[in-house]
């Protein structure tokens, strides 16, 4: 059988070595960091540039009166100014922690939900499509029902926040369960992963993707789920950007309203760009993410 | 029907398939995949299996490394090794570098860190990768991808490889140099090896045995030994003769499925 000598294996070494050199060869691109950086953000804020030159012109055709829409150095100036006094940072603090608390609620009771749909087939017939329903459902449709609940609190917009997001982590964790290559648990177990093992080892690293995506649309979820709570359940102490928008319309104080809106659009850009970070790291561990887009 | 898993009687069987059939479904819409397959593979013997689509190759694999049930017959294994498995794809974790994923096997029996570590950068000096460690699989060309999977499986410490046409999807050229490979780890490593291919050529190369299966259902219709002497090149004529006479009974065996 096994025979003593086999081939030369000098010249095998340098054959491998050398096709290995040729395929690999031209893979590894070097763009400079701030090449990088330049090439993504100037799109950004060209675009930017338009948006609010768009705005000065609308404002200087006289197509509303000023005092319903202001122009932006004026809703710079308001900016700065509730920049430096505590309300705005006050009403920022309320409406983060509302989100945060709502979103790690919602995150876990999602990724529990989601995982024992995902193992058991009896509560995936039952609830599996349920969820799905759940997430179809416009959450601004929740209050009415939340109010009653719970009347004009924070409970309220808690739980409607948590029935916005959960729903959305849960369909990321099931669909990535599904959708792990069944070639890679054929492997996993043939290397000995086996019940648990298999899940640390196989399962949750194949479904990251698909989970990281569902936790971005929950966090898209209840971050409008919040907003629109915000708005409709005013009247607690706590002043939250929400809040400041209602009494901001209420005063016809439209700088106010443009500037608190600016701010809830940046918070949610931050926001987006975490995880859009996030989820481009993982492409690119994955070898996944589009080289020649990058 | 009964199925047991057994340790072979003799020492001189390193995997024993003794009458193994497998069904896919019920009644009506039953299939029958393999058909009282006995088949005895030798410690230290390359055994590979030809055959024609729909002949149960990979099934019989899947059986024989315990990720799927024979529906009856009996499978035996040496010492009740678990035989390690490669398939067509590398199956690398891609989120896992090329050390991290030979290094999973190791992790799963619970070796200490620094003999994992150890352990790795040996089974990659083996596979001609030891430069390549830190590299990510989708950074590689096919056949390195390859050869990390059989690092990955080769860290299980198994004497019995089981492969189903692990280099089906790879160039000529690579699979010449894998080919080189994996004779010199068997021969080295004193390994049994089960594998599977439609690549007559591949077999005649490879096996001191070629066995042939038919199709719907899976039934060993020959059985030949090859006494070529080795190191052997896939274009020598004698090569040639054994895969000309191997394809001959397999177009036979597929012609009868024409008719």
């Amino acid at each position: 059988m096994a025979s003593d000598t086999l081939t030369s294996s000098t010249r095998t070494d340098a054959q491998i070595s050398g096709l290995d050199a040729l395929e690999i060869a031209g893979r590894d691109k070097e763009v400079s960091r701030g090449a990088r950086i330049w090439a993504g953000t100037w799109p950004k804020l060209a675009a930017l540039a338009i948006a609010i030159a768009a705005w000065q012109l609308v404002v200087w055709s006289g197509w509303k009166p000023p005092y319903s829409l202001p122009g932006p150095l004026e809703v710079g100036r308001e900016l700065v100014g509730q920049a430096q006094g505590p309300q705005l940072w006050e009403g920022l603090l309320t409406t983060l922690r509302r989100a945060a608390v709502g979103y790690v609620f919602s995150v876990a009771v999602g990724l529990l939900l989601g995982l024992a749909v995902a193992r058991s087939t009896v509560l995936r017939a039952a609830i599996g499509s349920m969820i799905t329903a759940l997430q179809t459902m416009p959450s601004i449709a929740w209050f009415p029902l939340a109010i009653l609940l719970f009347e004009l609190s924070e409970k309220a917009i808690f739980f409607v926040v948590v029935l916005g997001a959960a729903p959305s982590i849960a369909n990321g964790v099931i669909s990535g369960v599904d959708y792990v290559p069944p070639l890679l648990l054929r492997a996993g177990r043939n290397l000995g992963a086996r019940g648990l093992n298999l899940y640390r080892y196989v399962i949750a690293p194949a479904a990251l993707p698909a989970i990281v995506a569902g936790l971005k649309q929950g966090w898209a979820f209840s971050w409008r789920s919040l907003m629109a709570g915000e708005l409709i359940v005013v009247g607690i102490s706590q002043t939250s950007l929400g809040a400041q928008l209602t009494y901001s319309r209420e005063l016809s104080d439209a700088p106010w309203l443009l500037s608190t809106m600016i701010v809830i659009l940046v918070l949610g850009l931050v926001v987006d760009a975490a995880f859009g970070a996030a989820d481009k790291a993982i492409r690119r561990r994955w070898g996944v993410l589009d080289q020649a887009g990058q | 029907m009964t199925s047991t898993t057994t340790t072979p009687q003799s020492t001189t069987t390193a995997v024993a398939l003794a009458g193994v059939t497998k069904v896919y479904g019920r009644g009506a819409n039953a299939v029958l995949a393999l058909d009282g397959v006995s088949l005895d593979v030798a410690p230290g013997e390359f055994v590979c299996l030809v055959g024609a689509s729909g002949c149960g190759k990979s099934t019989l694999l899947n059986l024989v490394a315990g990720l799927d049930r024979p529906s009856g017959g009996q499978i035996g294994l040496a010492g009740g090794a678990n035989p390690g498995l490669m398939f067509q794809e590398p199956a690398l974790f891609p989120w896992l570098t090329v050390e991290a994923n030979v290094e999973v096997p190791l992790k799963l029996r619970g070796l200490p860190r620094a003999e994992r570590r150890e352990r790795v950068a040996e089974l990659l000096r083996t596979v001609h990768l030891g430069e390549f460690g830190r590299k990510r699989p989708h950074e590689l060309s096919g056949g390195m991808r390859q050869r990390v999977a059989l690092a990955r499986t080769l860290a299980l410490d198994t004497p019995v490889l089981l492969m189903d046409e692990p280099f089906g999807a790879l160039d000529a050229m690579t699979r010449d140099i894998l080919h080189d490979e994996l004779e010199r780890i068997w021969s080295e490593r004193k390994l049994s090896v089960l594998f599977v291919t439609h690549n007559v050529r591949e077999a005649a190369r490879l096996a001191d045995r070629i066995i042939l299966l038919s199709s719907r259902p899976g039934r060993i219709i020959y059985s030949a030994e090859v006494d070529i002497p080795r190191p052997r090149r896939i274009d020598s004529p004698e090569v040639a003769a054994i895969a000309a006479e191997v394809t001959e009974r397999l177009r036979t065996e597929v012609g009868r499925h024409g008719q």
